[in-house]
């Protein structure tokens, strides 16, 4: 671990507890999201669109409705009309088919039925009459003059109003001149790129029991923000969010595809019709067919350096294939070019709708596509100029002030850092082990803010209960528990956090862009030092000083009396708190904010590996993932998001993708057939912390969840080059594919 | 709706329990008998997040009939620890931050078991084709491969000490 530039010694932050929601979940007593069973409670099934793009020209539930045990079954016209314009209508649609399909997938109807067997059987026996319209199933289908639509709701974006169109965003960013700056540069690389569909592959998958009565739908389920389940739940049923109430379970994964909704709003109809609680719980089949991969994309991107290696032009063109349903992904993609000065840029992203599954937010969603190819053509600019790679990106390293591709001047960064600590690396200063080749590459990712609330309550013990609204991924209440414990000076195994539902604990974003450490550990500490005013005062009134006499060191108040140069001892926080009850009552605070100041997050990768000329397969025989966490509250919770990250890139470079029939029908939708990284294809992952704080966290958390997966397919494709000599310019780098490239050497 | 009644021994317990014959006994540990340790991924036997012990060996119960298991000798997560002493396997799981979502964990914990079980000595390549049939999407699996290692290391101190 290199400590940047972190000189403050704290106590806890930076220490390593056992998380404390651990214990519970090696004993297998944590209650994910398919755990809970109420009395009496039904299970539902979905029927799903055999087609890619269909009018739904009648839907008959009689003969489900006969089936034993069925009792109750819902189509769109379930659910209210939502105007199109509406926020969450597209959710609403994607949840529910109103009278057009438009995915292989898509929900048309579903049934509660006594067992899971009954409900299955009644889907089985719902009628729907489908009318096959024309489908969109590639970017460039989408994008040809005189393409069908995939959705005619679809309009685009930040545009004047006109026809629906397949895109849903078109963002066109220049700065300089490069037309002149390409036509002056002394190398000039251009490169084109493709990336297939490829699922977020969250194990658990989608989850919930909805106990709807008195007019309210109770909902449990496992998501990355109950509080945005609850208002999408809500606008989906047509209810205000009072009638909603999201308890949230345990999450088993979520890496961006559980910031949205599929089943909730069906359960509560279905509770509500049959008048029992009902669980519905997604197949993984159902999981890759109806949940949200991440978007495909198309990539040209050329750039300019002069033989010196500066980097004079970028001129990048990048459409992203989001499904069938609007979405941002150019418009992210566009936000994620950053890492280099680039004096001169010009940028033309798209978002083209397709009819395939709607796509949801993976792991800093559209900056892998964008980083592999930008990356990919760093590399050759480096081959062609004979620069060490490293020391070509730190000629041209993004730091603060200089402008990222949408115009915003970065704060303080640590990509120089990263690379600096990769260039000192064990890793980097060994010579590749005889047969492999090294590839190395770089990641961002912004980071986000929004809003968060926190609620500190002071047992009178002196022990601590730190509320949040922000589900657990992977440690993060114990990253609030070691905040608290350095802000309030007690012991980290004396504080319980707790992750409260929508009705006990104040209004929390989705735990989604890097965010929870950054924004829900500042209001945490915020709530902290608030409870340490109050605790001056409280101590004040118990020694009869002036509360300004007070000072709060370790844990305890300190007055000149009390520990602070006149002799005594100063009053601890359990001393103070057991006498709560004299002194005004209990201690309690909360805090909520819209946190700005999220600090951007660089990483760098390096692997090496070995290809097999005979198979095209590829063995990764060494990785070192290095990244800037501002300051690593719990570090192996951050190298446990640096590892998961890489190897999710991994995944994504290697062996992942949605393969499509010529109908748009998914061809690999389970786990045998879209094949996720096993423990026997790795080696161990390699975690170099950089600590370059961030000024807008008070102990300079930047998030650090999503850029690990940024750099893992250009790194491993620079590595493919150098080993064989070619440059893999599609994803995945599947064995078929790149011994397909061998032989056309 | 017939069901069966069968008898078995779950976690040290004698058990009985109904099950219609097309119950897996991932559904009969879960619905049935309550242990909701034992974990659905994908109900195909390609995750290994159901991994149970039948009479000692590795298995997806997503993959066996409740009846199947009459007469025989299950192990679930829930049955690992002894009373409140933690498995050495769960004890360095949790200081070794091994799990992060934690859905894969039970899954895991029983692999590594019957891993551990049959070769107490693993190599790290042995560990890794020994677990390949466990998917964790969190970790990219590196502290779950040294908490392995770790508890093989604990295990054989206290084997050899005659504990």
């Amino acid at each position: 671990m290199t400590a940047t530039e972190n000189p403050t010694n704290y106590k806890w932050v930076g220490t390593r507890p056992i998380r404390h929601d651990g214990f519970d979940k090696v004993v297998g007593k944590a209650r994910f999201g398919a755990d809970l069973n109420l009395p009496g409670q039904l299970h539902g099934a979905f029927v799903r669109s055999p087609h890619a793009h269909a009018r739904i020209v009648s839907i008959d539930t009689s003969a489900a409705e006969a089936m034993p045990g069925v009792k109750a079954v819902v189509t769109g016209d379930d659910f209210p009309a939502l105007d199109p314009t509406h926020p969450n209508y597209d959710t609403a649609v994607n949840c529910m088919a109103r009278g057009e399909a438009f995915y292989h997938g898509h929900a048309v109807a579903a049934v509660a039925a006594t067992t899971k067997a009954e409900a299955k059987a009644a889907a089985a026996a719902v009628e729907v009459e489908y009318e096959v319209l024309p489908a969109v199933l590639s970017i460039a289908d989408s994008m040809a003059d005189g393409a069908p639509l995939a959705n005619p709701n679809n309009h685009t974006k930040f545009a004047p109003p006109g026809d629906p169109s397949n895109l849903a965003t078109i963002t066109n960013l220049a700065r300089g001149d490069v037309d002149q700056a390409m036509a002056d540069a002394d190398v000039v690389v251009e490169m084109g790129f493709d990336c297939a569909h490829v699922h977020q592959g969250y194990i658990e998958p989608h989850a919930c029991v909805v106990d709807y009565g008195d007019g309210k739908a109770n909902v449990w389920c496992s998501s990355q923000g109950h509080f945005r389940v609850r208002s999408m739940t809500a606008d989906v049923l047509g209810v205000d969010n009072s009638k909603v109430k999201v308890v949230p379970a345990e999450i088993g994964g979520g890496f961006g595809g559980k910031t949205t909704i599929y089943l909730e709003p069906i359960a509560a109809k279905l509770s509500e019709k049959s008048g029992k609680p009902v669980k519905i719980t997604m197949t993984r089949e159902e999981v890759l067919r109806g949940s949200g991969p991440a978007p495909s994309a198309e990539l040209r991107i050329k750039i300019g350096a002069t033989k010196d290696g500066e980097l004079t032009a970028i001129d990048g063109w990048m459409a992203y294939g989001v499904g069938a349903f609007s979405d941002m992904a150019g418009l992210i993609g566009a936000m994620s070019v950053a890492s280099y000065k680039f004096p001169n840029l010009r940028m033309e992203t798209y978002t083209a709708l397709t009819n395939t599954p709607k796509s949801a937010a993976y792991r800093a969603p559209s900056a892998p596509h964008a980083a592999w190819a930008i990356e990919s053509v760093v590399d050759e600019i480096a081959t062609e100029l004979g620069m060490d790679p490293i020391d070509l990106r730190l000629k041209n390293a993004a730091v603060e002030g200089d402008l990222t591709a949408m115009g915003m001047p970065h704060p303080r960064v640590g990509l120089v850092e990263c690379l600096e600590a990769l260039k000192a690396s064990d890793h980097y200063q060994s010579v590749p082990a005889e047969g492999t080749s090294r590839g190395m590459a770089v990641g961002f990712w912004f980071n986000i803010g929004e809003e968060s609330s926190a609620t500190v309550n002071l047992n009178e013990d002196g022990t601590a209960n730190v509320i949040t609204g922000s589900p657990d991924i992977g440690g993060s209440r114990a990253s609030m528990a070691l905040m608290a414990a350095e802000t309030l000076g007690i012991d980290v195994y004396s504080i319980t956090p707790i992750v409260a539902d929508t009705e006990s604990v104040g209004f929390t974003d989705v735990t989604e862009g890097s965010r929870a450490t950054f924004a829900t550990g500042k209001a945490v500490v915020e709530a902290c030092e608030d409870l340490i005013e109050q605790l001056k005062a409280r101590a004040a009134t118990i020694m009869g000083v002036d509360v300004g006499e007070v000072a709060w060191v370790d844990g305890a108040a300190v007055s000149p009396g009390h520990g602070g140069g006149e002799g005594g001892d100063p009053l601890t926080l359990a001393q103070i708190t057991a006498q709560a009850k004299r002194t005004g009552g209990p201690l309690t605070a909360t805090a909520s904010l819209n946190a700005a100041g999220a600090g951007p997050s660089f990483a760098v990768h390096c692997a090496d590996l070995k290809v097999d000329e005979e198979t095209g397969e590829i063995e990764i025989v060494r990785y070192t993932a290095v990244q800037d966490a501002g300051t690593a509250i719990h570090p192996s919770y951050v190298e446990g998001q640096m590892q998961g990250g890489s190897v999710q890139g991994i995944g994504w470079a290697l062996n992942e993708e949605y393969i499509y029939n010529a109908d748009g029908a998914m061809e690999n939708a389970s786990f045998l057939d879209y094949r996720i990284p096993v423990a026997s294809d790795l080696p161990l992952i390699e975690t170099i912390i950089v600590e370059v704080p961030n000024p807008a966290h008070p102990y300079g958390v930047r998030g650090v969840g999503e850029t690990g997966i940024v750099p893992p397919m250009a790194t491993i494709g620079n590595a493919v080059k150098a080993a064989t000599g070619v440059r893999m310019t599609s994803l995945p780098m599947s064995p078929p594919k790149v011994l397909k490239r061998l032989n056309e050497r | 709706m017939s069901r069966t009644h069968i008898n078995c021994i779950v976690n040290g317990e004698p058990t009985d329990f109904l099950a219609a014959d097309a119950t897996s006994l991932l559904d009969a540990l879960r619905d049935e008998l309550g242990l909701i340790g034992t974990k659905e991924g994908c109900g195909t036997g390609d995750c290994g997040s159901c991994s149970v012990l039948v009479d000692g060996k590795l298995n997806c119960s997503c993959l066996i009939l409740a009846p199947e298991v009459e007469g025989r000798e299950i192990i679930t997560v829930e049955g690992i620890a002894d009373g409140d002493q933690l498995h050495p396997l769960q004890q360095t799981f949790l200081e070794g931050a091994a799990l992060q979502c934690g859905i894969c964990t039970p899954g895991f914990l029983v692999a590594a078991k019957a891993l551990l079980d049959a070769n107490p000595d693993p190599t790290e390549t042995e560990i890794r084709y020994g677990l390949a049939g466990n998917l964790c999407r969190c970790t990219g699996y590196d502290k779950i491969v040294r908490a392995v290692q770790e508890a093989a290391v604990q295990l054989n101190s206290t084997s050899k000490q005659g504990v």
